[in-house]
């Protein structure tokens, strides 16, 4: 394996960011959802409401890290008849259809597993997919995917939340790449009143260990919070509530909604 | 079998990541790391703690009910024909089946972390039963998940919990039984990680769960082989017990892991038969994966989703499986036969006539398993089933069954 020369495509947006001063967005969708195929025209509209980098979430039977709303999102997909090679078409399709922001695959570890860990970021890179989320997959026993992602230069994210410990988040130094996702709180996903309280002490804890931008998931809804957590963080996560605004949508007009929340959550609705 | 298993050292599983061989280990979200972390640290401390093991074994005499009699069952060995079979009656502990033995071990340990509020989840109610008795009498606030449909067809038990004071959350998510209940208890544990204590109630989930559970889990089998010794002289010729997540059979196969003459039997879920879609047999036929923190067999489709399991028994109703009884599958060590609901009915019929004992519906499963092994033994062998619980809670959906399949 040789060393990698060229920074990935996140690690560059997230450059570029940090050099015109901003910070990335990074909206999160169930692929799938509403509609099957609803993911190809939400994510160019997101990327024009100002969203940096997409989350596609791969939808799985039991979701157990999320709340109510990605849950049902993800049974709708299910629904939907959504599988492992449908996430990989669409990314595919994403591509063809001249997005090029970071498009991050997330979601949980069995159904990566049965898919085959190397088919897995084997096709991902073919499909042009920059990165991975696997919310049940801690460090220890992440070895065989960080290999395949390091091979296949594609970037591997982890999570530290304001329980992991200091030792915990110091090992991921060498291990992680792209961002680290910072939970803001203690729970499931799902949108919050409060963001946190201590937000600012959970970062520089982070940032003192590890040279990463940090991205900061978990309650985000208003534009607010995006401002509140942009202070301390490099870039913001919001799941559930664009969730939420899609369900309340007419399908139709779901690529209107997707557009107009991000234009909102950046200040200038 | 197959050669990639590393030696049989069956005293020193699981590894120190919670490995039995390739499967268990720990998949926790990320925080809930620390907090399985510290539990570990615990669980060893109090494992060198001889004031702990004083009052754990004071608690399983005079509040449990131990030990348990391993009863001679001459009326069933009669019936079935082939070798003697005795019955280790874990119906007769405090709450009505093995579930207390964890739940009296795993409660101590969450009143000395400090824990002040216990959640678990629970199938057939028997967990929900033991983990909610043991809150009331240590004084721990109690979070019972339930999935809607066991709700429904385990009535009795949701009023027990709610008697001994409880709150019985009703999950209404996906097959609405105990996958999603565990589902929802681990949501919960991440949300309120500070002052609540998980207690699982199979040798499931994360490490050090499925090692913890067994380990509490285990008098059954260091009883049963004290008490074959007294009586026989020697160890059994085979042990039966019904496999769902498998605490009870890891409770009683595990002193006997290292007698490799006494054969290991597992009885699953087979519901309407492994052929179809719905049952619950996932050593017979999963595949493996991650559920629930560990990897080991599962139920699920060609694109990893996790199937709905199917057992008219709900505390076998689960599509996963504890690792260490795949590891003992793999190894050649322990062997699993799929039992559907028609044959567990059967077995259920068989002990109320021929030893006036009601089962449980789970056990049932090993009563028809046991009839059907002992057509290959002799007089001269020995047989023990785990009688895990007994069928009070059941006489409902046995009724029903009854009277459509009589």
């Amino acid at each position: 394996m040789t060393t990698a020369t060229t920074p990935s495509r996140i690690s560059q947006a997230f450059a570029d960011l940090a050099a015109r001063g901003e910070k990335a967005l990074m909206p999160y969708v169930t692929v799938g959802h509403p509609l099957k195929e609803s993911t190809l025209e939400i994510v160019p509209a997101l990327v024009e409401g100002g969203a940096t980098m997409i989350e596609l979430g791969i939808p799985f039977s039991d979701p157990l890290a999320d709340g109510p709303t990605i849950q049902r999102s993800g049974y709708q997909a299910l629904q939907n008849g959504v599988t492992m090679e449908f996430c990989m078409e669409t990314a595919r399709q994403l591509r063809q259809q001249g997005v090029e922001v970071p498009l991050i695959l997330m979601g949980y570890y069995n159904p990566v597993l049965r898919y085959g860990l190397e088919r897995f970021v084997a096709d991902s890179a073919e499909s042009g997919i920059d990165g991975f989320i696997i919310p049940d997959l801690p460090p220890d026993e992440s070895a065989e995917l960080a290999e395949l992602s390091q091979a296949y230069q594609r970037d591997l994210i982890f999570m530290v939340a304001p329980t992991s410990r200091d030792q915990h988040i110091a090992s991921l130094s060498g291990r992680a790449s792209g961002f680290i996702y910072c939970v803001s709180v203690t729970g499931v996903t799902g949108a919050r009143d409060d963001v946190s309280a201590d937000l600012a002490g959970f970062l520089s804890r982070v940032r003192s260990a590890l040279d990463l931008p940090l991205a900061v998931g978990f309650g985000i809804s208003t534009p607010e919070h995006v401002q509140e957590v942009g202070r301390d963080a490099d870039g913001v996560i919001v799941g559930s509530a664009l969730i939420s605004r899609l369900d309340e949508a007419d399908p139709a007009e779901a690529p209107t909604v997707a557009r107009e929340f991000m234009r909102y959550l950046r200040g200038n609705a | 079998m197959t050669s990639t298993i590393p030696p049989f050292d069956i005293t020193n599983l699981p590894d120190d990541r919670g490995r039995f061989g390739e499967f268990g280990g720990s998949y926790a979200p990320v925080t809930l790391i620390p907090a399985v972390e510290e539990l570990r640290t615990a669980y060893n401390d109090i494992r060198e703690d001889p004031d702990f093991h004083i009052e754990l074994e004071s608690l399983l005499k005079n509040y449990v009910g131990r030990p348990t009699p391993l009863y001679f069952a001459a009326g069933l060995s009669e019936a079935i024909g082939g070798p003697k079979i005795y019955l280790k009656r874990e119906d007769l502990v405090h709450t009505g089946a093995h579930k207390i033995n964890n739940a009296v071990g795993q409660g101590l340990l969450a009143r000395k972390m400090g824990k002040p509020r216990i959640i678990a989840e629970t199938g057939a109610g028997q967990h929900g039963v033991a983990t909610a008795t043991v809150c009331a009498k240590m004084g721990l606030e109690c979070v019972i998940y339930m999935g809607e449909l066991d709700v429904e067809r385990q009535a009795l038990n949701v009023a027990r919990m709610r008697l001994l004071g409880a709150e019985v959350r009703s999950v209404t998510s996906g097959s609405r039984t105990l996958k999603d209940a565990m589902n929802e208890a681990i949501r919960d544990w991440v949300t309120n990680v500070d002052n609540s204590y998980y207690l699982i109630g199979s040798v499931a989930g994360m490490h050090p769960y499925p090692m913890m559970v067994r380990d509490f889990q285990s008098v059954i089998g260091r009883e049963t082989r004290d008490q074959i010794r007294e009586v026989e002289g020697r160890l059994p010729d085979s042990i039966v017990a019904c496999v769902g997540g498998g605490s009870n059979a890891m409770g009683i196969f595990h002193p006997f892991l290292e007698h490799t003459e006494v054969e290991l039997h597992g009885a699953e879920a087979a519901g309407d038969g492994v052929g179809t879609a719905r049952h619950a047999a996932t050593l017979s036929a999963g595949v493996i994966g991650v559920l629930h923190g560990s990897r080991s067999y599962v139920l699920q489709d060609a694109d990893g989703q996790i199937s709905e399991a199917h057992s008219i028994s709900a505390g076998l109703d689960y599509p996963g499986v504890g690792p260490e009884h795949s590891y003992l599958r793999d190894a050649g060590r322990a062997t699993y036969h799929p039992v559907t609901d028609a044959e567990a009915l059967e077995g259920f019929k068989l002990l109320c006539k021929t030893e006036g004992i009601i089962p449980a519906l789970e056990p049932a499963h090993a009563i028809h398993l046991a009839g059907t092994l002992a057509r290959e033994m002799t007089s001269d062998q020995i047989m023990i089933i785990n009688l895990s619980g007994r069928g009070d809670k059941d006489m409902h959906t046995v009724t029903e069954a009854l009277g459509v399949m009589s």
